[in-house]
């Protein structure tokens, strides 16, 4: 059987990508790039989970508390008069990065449901500190005058320029998990989601891999929350909600639990099915249950309840079944 | 003797109210092979794991080559070089056999922390992980998912792991456990090649290989040493005879348990 070089797959998605924002925008679509931006910085974040819970097997409940903190970081240097997305895109990775060295330095002494109560008490420790932080708009949060500034002439405050940055800054994560996992670390975290005990008597060192596995995973979230503070040009307590974090956990296994395209397909899926019920009359839907766009998480847990009876490797494992 | 490669003293470890280690003291000389037997619950594996670095004593200390390990954590152990296998196989079930040695091999030689470089260009690696794939007889095999292999080749490859770390003290459990007559063979004549260097402590049942292959050997009841010599001298002991084997010791020590 001829099978298609591995790469063709991937350049079909880039071009598609890379075109869909002109189409729309040809097509007077513009509210659409924006929709379209939303998604690549969710699967960002979902990849980004993706690494912690798919390839290290950690089942972190609380990965919002990490695009949270990225979001109110980069949210509060813009408030403070901060205007470089080169300070506060990376100023939002170290925080997160740190809270996830401290938050995964006790949680990951944990196992099993333990370590998703430890990590989701975490998470929603931050979420009642935003509650309750005058400074940081309380629960009515923080609007942001306008886009952090990138320089080289890239207008963050158009549309089109902030979905092609963020398509690029989803690209180049993709294209660094996919270098760890091939690298003597990825190896690594895997053999000890495989089989912790023997790792162990082989001589990796669990503890620090965990760890550092986790504090990547916290940083690209980082990264993603503050796209997503730029994106809405706002940002309050719900990001670091644990429904967040389940959100996000509900995207991965839906695309595919540690599998590099996992977290991509299952932003895409999830977002995608939210919006294709909110914004279309399906007809024959609407003839069975006349309400039903008021009712898109139902849809969303059918959908979910499928995925998992029928693609238990998500949307990702579902083509490798065929030709692996 | 020789200054010892492991010096355990006055060893203890308690379970509620048992004590699964009492007061053990244990010598190992370099290069020899010393063969722990006792009955089931004697604490063998309990007394294994302490060594490993797996299961952490209430008293006593653990000295390798000199050096007090007794607060060393498993995977610094294995650095250290002390290696252990499992009694009940524990393989990455999902990797292939070259990919379970390869694992072992990177833990072994430099760091894990490699974020960038692609592993698969590593060729020294896999062709480590090739001999070793050799070694323990399973040429031929190398693409075969753990999980997938026969008993016998599952219990090969167990042994390949801790073989894998390039250890100086080897721990086996019962790596005989399960196979067959030609399995057991190939498994003794492993373990007969480990002879020159590797110091191996061997947990086994079947007593026609501990009697093969053991240069001393210590039995433990209850925790405790009861006796420990060589075989000569533990095949004579009659507390020996009493505590452990009893009226079957002429059958046991003679021919095949099992």
């Amino acid at each position: 059987m001829l099978k298609p070089k591995p790469w063709v797959g991937t350049a079909l998605v880039a071009a598609f990508a890379i075109a869909l924002p002109l189409a729309l925008r040809a097509g007077g679509q513009v509210f659409y790039i924006s929709f379209a931006s939303q998604v690549l910085i969710y699967a960002l974040a979902a990849t980004s989970l993706n690494l912690v819970l798919g390839y290290g097997g950690m089942v972190s409940f609380g990965h919002a508390a990490f695009v949270g903190a990225g979001a109110y970081v980069a949210s509060l240097l813009l408030h403070a008069g901060v205007e470089s997305a080169w300070i506060a895109w990376p100023a939002a990775m170290a925080v997160a990065a740190a809270i996830a060295l401290a938050t995964g330095a006790i949680s990951l002494r944990t196992r099993g449901v333990y370590f998703i109560m430890i990590t989701l008490a975490f998470a929603q420790m931050l979420f009642y500190l935003a509650n309750s932080i005058k400074a940081w708009g309380g629960d009515e949060g923080l609007t942001l005058a306008r886009r952090p500034s990138l320089g080289f002439g890239i207008d963050l405050g158009d549309e089109l320029a902030f979905y092609y940055v963020v398509l690029a800054l989803l690209a180049a994560a993709l294209y660094a998990l996919h270098r760890v996992v091939g690298a003597r670390f990825g190896h690594a975290v895997v053999a000890i989601r495989e089989n912790e005990t023997r790792a162990e008597a082989i001589g990796l060192p669990v503890f620090r891999a965990r760890l550092a596995c986790f504090v990547i995973g916290g940083a690209a979230g980082g990264l993603a929350g503050a796209l997503l503070a730029c994106h809405d040009k706002y940002v309050n307590p719900n990001v670091l909600h644990w429904t967040q974090s389940g959100t996000l956990m509900i995207m991965v296994i839906l695309g595919g639990v540690g599998r590099l395209w996992g977290g991509v397909l299952g932003a895409v899926a999830l977002l995608g099915l939210e919006r294709l019920l909110a914004d279309f009359r399906i007809g024959w839907l609407a003839a069975l249950f006349p309400n039903y766009a008021q009712h898109t998480s139902l849809a969303v847990g059918v959908v979910l309840l499928a995925a998992v009876l029928f693609a238990p490797r998500g949307l990702a494992g579902w083509r490798g079944s065929h030709n692996a | 003797m020789p200054e010892p490669l492991l010096s355990v003293r006055a060893l203890q470890k308690r379970f509620g109210g048992v004590l699964a280690t009492d007061d053990v003291s244990l010598d190992l000389a370099p290069g020899e092979l010393h063969a722990l037997i006792g009955p089931n619950g004697a604490g063998k594996t309990t007394l294994l794991a302490q060594l490993a670095g797996s299961l952490k004593p209430d008293a006593g200390s653990i000295a390798f080559e000199g050096r007090d390990i007794a607060e060393l954590a498993q995977h610094r152990r294995v650095a250290a070089g002390i290696a252990r296998s499992y009694q009940i196989t524990s393989l990455f079930a999902r990797l292939n056999v070259r990919d379970n040695l390869a694992l072992a091999v990177q833990a072994r030689s430099g760091s894990s922390f490699v974020f960038w470089r692609p592993r698969s260009a590593e060729a020294g690696l896999f062709e480590e992980a090739g001999a070793l794939v050799a070694r323990i007889g399973l040429a031929g095999r190398e693409g075969v998912r753990a999980d997938a292999l026969s008993h016998g080749e599952q219990r090969a490859l167990e042994v390949g792991l801790a073989l894998a770390t390039r250890p100086r003290l080897l721990l086996l459990d019962e790596p005989m456990a399960g196979l067959g007559p030609e399995e057991t063979a190939r498994m003794i004549a492993l373990i007969e090649r480990l002879r020159d260097g590797t110091t191996v402590l061997l947990v086994e049942h079947d007593m026609d290989a501990v009697f093969r292959l053991a240069a001393r050997i210590s039995v433990l009841v209850n925790g405790r040493v009861l006796a420990s010599g060589s075989p000569e001298a533990i095949r004579g002991n009659a507390q020996v005879r009493r505590a452990y084997l009893g009226e079957d010791l002429a059958a046991g020590f003679t021919s095949d348990q099992r």
